[in-house]
């Protein structure tokens, strides 16, 4: 995967924020997975197919998934919301990410586990990056784990 | 006017049926997938239908098709993720009338299914 498509879901992600929760989230520096362990009650998965194989992964604390549902006018104590929401914002970051990969990106329905990024299962030789962001006083990490498939 | 939303995020669900002017429609139905969409629309069709396109069991243009096979007029606004134009093209085709590209605020979300309704 390169630093491109990286900037595509870094805007992808602002976008979001700035759509839905009310206020921009401060999106850190990208940084290559290696060891660093992501931190968060949940974790929202696309798989992805087509022109590049591997999967998109939003990590994020029930915390900042209830500030954000707050933000939305829901009632923030139902851990149904909050786990339907972390799928819904991993399949839009990934959706919105086909305006410029084009639909050779294919993106599965999301799979939502209790825990972090380290529970999803990602063949050793994909590389991933790791977008750490900041909104509400709370962290969140959207992890690439991308190959592009050769024509 | 009858009401379906069809996705599988219930957050959005509840988000396109609070954000929607309720009075328009004498009734709301919901869907988490399209196979369910068609079972429902088919014991009893609705006027206008939100559909998402990245779903479970049967996807949205599979399920545009079959919804306008069993009633040709019924109006029909994608709300889909994908920003590709190729799948709002495709949506197009295959009969929905609109497409909003999520995420969507309030104003959006009421303008475009409001597109959908004067077309």
């Amino acid at each position: 995967m390169d630093t491109a498509n990286v900037e595509i879901f870094i805007k992808g992600t602002a976008n979001y924020f700035t759509e839905i929760a009310g206020s921009p989230a401060e999106i850190g520096t990208p940084f290559l997975k290696e060891d660093f362990q992501t931190k968060g009650d949940f974790t929202g998965t696309i798989g992805i197919s087509g022109d590049q194989k591997g999967c998109i992964s939003f990590t994020v604390g029930k915390n900042m998934v209830q500030d954000i549902l707050s933000q939305m006018g829901e009632e923030a104590n139902e851990d149904q919301l909050v786990s339907d929401l972390v799928g819904e914002i991993a399949n839009t970051i990934s959706g919105n990410a086909r305006e410029h990969l084009g639909s050779g990106f294919m993106i599965s329905v999301p799979v939502v586990i209790v825990g972090p990024a380290e529970n999803v299962h990602i063949p050793e030789k994909l590389t991933t990056f790791v977008i750490p962001l900041k909104w509400g006083g709370h962290t969140a990490y959207l992890s690439l784990s991308l190959e592009k498939l050769e024509a | 006017m009858k009401l379906l939303i069809v996705d599988d995020s219930m957050i959005i669900r509840r988000m396109i049926e609070r954000n929607l002017d309720s009075s328009k429609f004498s009734e709301i139905e919901t869907a988490s997938n399209g196979s369910m969409a068609v079972e429902k629309f088919t014991a009893s069709p609705a006027d206008v239908v939100t559909m998402d396109i990245t779903m479970p069991e049967m996807d949205g243009l599979a399920c545009i098709e079959k919804l306008i096979a069993i009633k040709e007029d019924v109006r029909i606004l994608v709300v889909s993720a994908l920003a590709d134009k190729s799948t709002a093209v495709e949506a197009v085709k295959r009969g929905a009338e609109g497409f909003l590209l999520k995420p969507f605020t309030q104003e959006s979300l009421e303008e475009a299914f409001n597109e959908v309704l004067e077309d």
